[in-house]
């Protein structure tokens, strides 16, 4: 099923639910058309409520399309959701780990779960453990781990059964930086050492310009659909940073200069958004001295994943 | 009036044998926006409820707006706002009900609630959606609510405990436009978080690391004080390979740290003489390298470098 050119497919998938308190239909996901390659880390990012979760319950056959299609390794979500269980390991945004099993049950009731034999669970588990740096918290019970060690448990679990494709919502939620990097170190030794198809949903700009593509979701339609670069590309303001020496005051003067789209502050830094950095930088550097401030550290920044995805859904929305 | 909005000195909290704050001491002046930062379990949560008079510490002592936390807790709860993890709304309740319930729970006048009521939804950008209930709102829109609430009695000073966890980037931002609007008015804000470009947003920062405070200073200062080590910016072909081939030799070549931030890698080396070694391992292994450079270490870099002796006692 691996050989197919796209493990995952969507064509012109929707899914509309009832909303009894608006007492009317509300389309989560309006006519996406998505193509996973086999081995590729895809990011699903978009504001909350985007149906990015949506999306994903699709494809891992918990939930039936309104029209459209999807198939993962090769089949179709409606018809075959048993067989993409087999092959898929889906970790829910509120992974349910079981708090009182202890770490290697917890991989042993996912096992069971999955119908992994008990002999190949014999061997499996200690590899997970080793995998996920778990091996001395094997007897520790999975409500005493920190939340990064759950949520390497939970990854763990999904693996028992050797799926090909992984589909992980927001697995880092609420996790410090130091666990987040070895979360993803982990995915990383995945998708290089076994060639498993990871598509994830984040909120964190720095995973998404890990994955190799990233679709932008916004009111159920992918906005834009690229490699991290080619969407930073997309972004047409420009950035520059400077550090004045009356901050509020910078502040005011600049909000009302021409050409000046968006201020943003860092602690005592600014962030100037411009629509021409090269005709309003020395502009900008005249006004703020005939007004007696000084600046420091004035440069030009390029735009990071976050610009990207401000601009981007900023835009969509003005235009509607 | 005091120009500090919190002192703290040798705070210590423990639990049984376990010590979650460890003799630690900052102290924050009014009108500041100040980070609090550190791992999971690192403290912090109970270094706030310990601010907040809800716990008591094992030894030291904690003053807020003047207040001693142990003796006046009561005097202090009204001039004090407070926003947890998990946004504290009833999701049954609508929009305005939860801002009056917060308000009525802050013993203020029903004349002065339907004043505040008015002015704490427009500022979270909720007038015209009074009577939605919270169940309805997204994530966004529930935060900037919960922020309301924590603010209906115009607190002087505002702790945040990691207000903007599963928060989209566009409402982050929102939110920290509202954070800056209130630091202007002259209120204080305590705020954990475990985004690193939201650290960059506060004028003082804290690390804490198992109970202890290991890092303090403004981001700059963090930046270029604190970082021991320098850090050399790698921009290549196939940076996961490069990234777990420079792991695998961080021995031999005197490597303290390797990461991946977005695309890019960032090594952290005592000696800027390892660039030349880093180059030629890469290239050897055909590995294309775009550009190199030492930066400015991000704070990111210098949160793993402060914490990373405490975590190896772990």
């Amino acid at each position: 099923m691996a050989t197919e050119e796209y493990i995952i497919q969507a064509q012109d998938l929707r899914k509309a639910f009832y909303s009894r308190q608006q007492r009317r239909q509300i389309q989560a996901v309006k006519g996406i058309n998505l193509a996973i390659r086999p081995g590729e880390t895809f990011g699903l990012i978009g504001p909350d409520g985007a149906g990015k979760t949506t999306m994903m319950r699709l494809l891992a056959g918990l939930m039936q399309p309104t029209s459209g299609r999807a198939t993962v390794c090769g089949y179709d979500t409606t018809r075959d959701a048993f067989r993409i269980k087999e092959r898929v390991g889906y970790m829910a945004q509120q992974f349910s780990l079981y708090g009182d099993l202890t770490v290697a049950e917890n991989l042993r009731f996912f096992g069971s779960v999955y119908g992994v034999a008990a002999a190949t669970q014999e061997k499996r588990v200690p590899q997970l453990l080793s995998f996920a740096g778990l091996e001395r918290f094997q007897a520790r019970r999975a409500a005493q781990l920190s939340g990064g060690m759950k949520k390497k448990l939970a990854l763990a679990c999904l693996l028992i059964h050797e799926p090909e494709v992984a589909l992980l919502d927001e697995p880092t939620l609420g996790v410090d930086p130091v666990s987040r990097r070895e979360f993803w170190n982990l995915l990383s030794a995945l998708r290089i050492e076994r060639g498993l198809t990871i598509l994830v949903c984040t909120p964190y700009m720095d995973e998404a310009e890990r994955c190799h593509r990233v679709g932008l979701i916004l009111d159920g339609e992918l906005l834009a659909c690229d490699t991290p670069a080619n969407i930073k590309a997309m972004v047409s303001q420009e950035l520059i940073q400077l550090c004045p020496s009356h901050l509020k005051k910078a502040k005011e003067m600049l909000q009302n200069m021409e050409g000046v789209l968006e201020l943003q502050t860092y602690g005592n830094l600014l962030h100037v958004f411009l629509d021409d950095a090269d005709r309003r930088q020395p502009e900008l550097e005249r006004a703020l001295q005939a007004a007696g401030i000084a600046i420091e550290g004035l440069r030009r920044v390029q735009p990071r994943m976050e610009e990207a995805f401000v601009s981007l859904i900023g835009r969509q929305r003005q235009g509607r | 009036m005091n120009e500090l909005a919190i002192q703290v000195k040798g705070l210590t909290k423990r639990f049984g044998n376990f010590t979650a704050v460890d003799n630690i001491s900052f102290e924050v002046r009014r009108g500041e926006i100040f980070g609090f930062l550190g791992p999971n379990g690192a403290g912090k949560t109970t270094t706030i409820r310990i601010l907040l008079g809800l716990l008591q510490p094992t030894a030291g002592e904690a003053r807020v707006l003047g207040y001693d936390v142990l003796r006046e807790a009561k005097a202090a709860c009204q001039h004090v706002g407070y926003m947890s993890q998990l946004f504290t709304l009833y999701m049954d309740l609508s929009a305005e009900e939860n801002v009056r319930f917060y308000g009525q729970a802050y013993g203020l006048t029903k004349k002065c609630v339907q004043e505040r009521k008015a002015q704490v939804l427009a500022m979270a950008g909720l007038t015209g959606r009074e009577r939605e209930l919270t169940s309805h709102l997204s994530g966004g829109w529930r935060q900037r609510l919960a922020l309301g609430c924590a603010i209906v009695h115009e607190p002087e000073l505002l702790f945040l405990d990691e207000p903007t966890a599963g928060v989209d980037p566009v409402s982050r931002r929102e939110f920290w436009q509202l954070i800056y609007e209130m630091s202007a008015q002259g209120k204080t804000i305590f705020v954990t978080t475990h985004y690193m470009d939201e650290a960059e947003r506060c004028q003082r920062l804290a690390i804490i690391s198992g109970g202890r405070l290991v890092a303090m200073g403004s981001p700059d200062e963090l930046r270029t004080k604190e970082m021991r080590g320098h850090v050399l910016e790698i921009t290549c072909a196939r940076p996961e390979v490069a990234l777990r081939l420079l792991n695998r030799e961080r021995g031999r070549l005197a490597i303290e740290e390797v990461a991946l931030y977005g695309a890019q890698i960032h090594v952290v080396a005592p000696d800027q003489a390892i660039q030349s070694d880093v180059v030629a391992l890469l290239a050897q292994e055909g590995i294309e390298v775009q550009t190199v450079n030492w930066i400015i270490p991000s704070l990111e870099d210098v949160f793993i470098a402060s914490i990373k002796e405490e975590r190896v006692l772990i």
